[in-house]
């Protein structure tokens, strides 16, 4: 569903819930709207099921704008013509998963009566996906985690959650690229730079991401703070 | 070179363009003048390249020394400028020669007042802009300290040029804000969505470059929350308190509250000079009507010159 929400932007609704599969599509879809029109497209904003696509209203009006995208989305929908999940760059992040660096590790492992080896082992088993990135230049929020280990974001965000943080809010697990207030239960850091200046986002829609465990010393020896 | 240095930045001061583009997939805001029907006014007055960097004044209160022949123009909020102490004219060219002292009272009316300088500001730029979103907090962008100096390109004086009165906003009248229904509008009950569009609404304190609350008729029954999706400029969110949320050029760019739909760009960036407590309605229009008249809005600065006087545009 293609809809114009304003008078610079328009909206490509792929499906109505969170799928793994629509991610690879939607990503697919991002590159190509933005080599195919790159003379009109000002920006291109991947989310869970929808892209929202910002024009320059003075090189196309939102008729033209919307006819040109029409058959990009019908040709992302045919089969084989998209790449298979998980086609982008698999991360592996390692996390020093610990009380000091995850100040809520305890607590998630005494409310779901789990030993926080237990959590870290659920935490680590899977290849994450990047939904979307917001909330923060580089933050990507990334699915779905164990239903095991998911738990709702804290009552009270905490005013300032450092840099590396790697925390979870009920499916949802994420790292944040820089010291932020946020409500994610914390359970341990990453050394990894998820955002810089020339780099950009680590992450990008699509993406595959593996957390793995790392010692208190492997952890500051990768250029981790505490 | 060195043009003006900073005396009193005032409650904030950020350097501005247009703003960025291609870089929200990345997390980052679109940025840029909050205010671009003034900010372009500023450049324009100077024949300046329509995107040069330009201050963003909040509130007024700022105040600097001239360190070189320089001309400037001033739109924007109502700060009351004075140079020497003697006033002067807004949105016209003024000249400021070494040792001179521009300084401005707090905004009579209007939020954001832009200085713009012939030639344009010279300003750290990453991400294709100057804009400074301040909540990003990156080192190289910041907003302007006492003591800071304000570097550029031109001291040649520019040629007089003033906008014609009769075309300059007037920013404490009651706002009619045109709504462009979409995104979750149809999922409002049908009173909410009479309730916004029949309400007298107040912008609240609680109003900045991201976004401004307004309150005065909370909807009584917003929809749930919704997947995350991209957040256009002008995005109406209603959270579950029900007092609507108008996002602006700062906003994070995706979220999970329902929308009503969009302001048109014109009219955000009305909204953008309002004050607390400002009156604010809405009405319903619709893409063909808005970006028309988007398109000739930035076509005029565009294609337009100054006239022999000085005081009025050409095409």
């Amino acid at each position: 569903m293609i809809s114009c929400v304003s008078d610079d932007s328009i909206l490509i609704r792929l499906g109505e819930s969170i799928d793994p599969d629509l991610t690879a599509r939607i990503a697919a879809l991002c590159i190509a709207i933005e080599s195919q029109h790159s003379a009109w497209v000002t920006d291109v904003v991947p989310s869970y099921t929808t892209v929202l696509v910002s024009y320059d209203p003075s090189m196309i009006d939102f008729r033209r704008a919307r006819q040109a995208l029409v058959p990009l989305l019908h040709s992302s929908t045919e089969a084989g013509t998209v790449a298979p999940a998980r086609s982008g760059t698999v991360h592996e992040i390692p996390v020093y998963y610990a009380p000091e660096s995850g100040p809520d590790l305890q607590n998630l492992a005494y409310n779901k009566s789990l030993s926080v080896a237990k959590v870290i082992q659920y935490h680590t088993a899977v290849t994450y996906q990047v939904f979307a990135i917001g909330f923060l230049p580089g933050f990507g929020f990334l699915g779905s985690v164990a239903e095991a280990i998911a738990t709702p974001r804290r009552q009270s965000p905490r005013k300032q959650v450092p840099a590396g943080s790697v925390g979870i809010a009920n499916q949802q697990t994420a790292i944040y690229p820089k010291a932020s207030p946020g409500g994610w239960q914390l359970i341990g850091r990453s050394p990894v730079t998820m955002f810089d200046v020339d780099g950009l986002s680590r992450l990008k829609v699509g993406d595959g991401v593996r957390f793995h465990a790392v010692s208190r010393s492997e952890y500051l020896n990768l250029g981790g703070t505490l | 070179m060195k043009l003006l240095r900073v005396i009193a930045p005032g409650p904030r001061t950020t350097v501005q363009d247009s703003g960025r583009r291609h870089f929200q997939k990345h997390g980052l805001a679109e940025g840029g003048a909050a205010d671009r029907h003034a900010f372009l006014w500023a450049n324009k007055l100077l024949d300046n390249d329509l995107n040069a960097a330009c201050l963003e004044i909040t509130l007024g209160g700022f105040e600097a020394e001239a360190l070189a022949h320089v001309s400037i123009a001033l739109t924007g909020a109502d700060t009351r400028p004075r140079i020497n102490g003697i006033a002067v004219a807004m949105w016209q060219t003024l000249q400021l020669t070494p040792g001179d002292r521009l300084s401005m009272t707090s905004a009579a009316s209007g939020r954001y007042c832009y200085l713009a300088i012939r030639g344009g500001l010279q300003a750290p730029t990453l991400f294709g802009s100057a804009t400074v979103v301040v909540r990003e907090q990156f080192d190289e962008l910041r907003p302007l300290a006492r003591g800071d100096t304000l570097t550029g390109f031109d001291t040649s004086p520019a040629k007089p040029a003033r906008m014609p009165v009769a075309d300059r906003p007037i920013y404490g009248a009651p706002l009619k804000l045109r709504l462009i229904p979409g995104y979750q509008y149809s999922q409002f009950s049908q009173t909410d969505r009479a309730r916004f569009l029949s309400s007298e609404y107040r912008v609240s304190t609680q109003s900045d470059r991201m976004g401004f609350k307004l309150e005065g008729a909370a909807l009584q029954d917003p929809p749930p929350g919704i997947v995350s999706e991209g957040i256009a400029l002008g995005s109406v969110q209603v959270p579950g308190d029900g007092d609507p949320i108008v996002l602006l050029k700062d906003r994070q760019t995706i979220g999970g509250y329902p929308k009503l739909g969009t302001l048109c760009a014109l009219d955000c960036y009305r909204l953008a000079q309002a004050q607390p407590g400002q009156a604010v309605g809405f009405e319903v229009s619709d893409i063909a009507t808005t970006q028309n008249e988007r398109m000739l809005f930035e076509s005029m600065f565009r294609n337009t010159h100054w006239n022999k006087c000085g005081d009025g545009l050409a095409w």
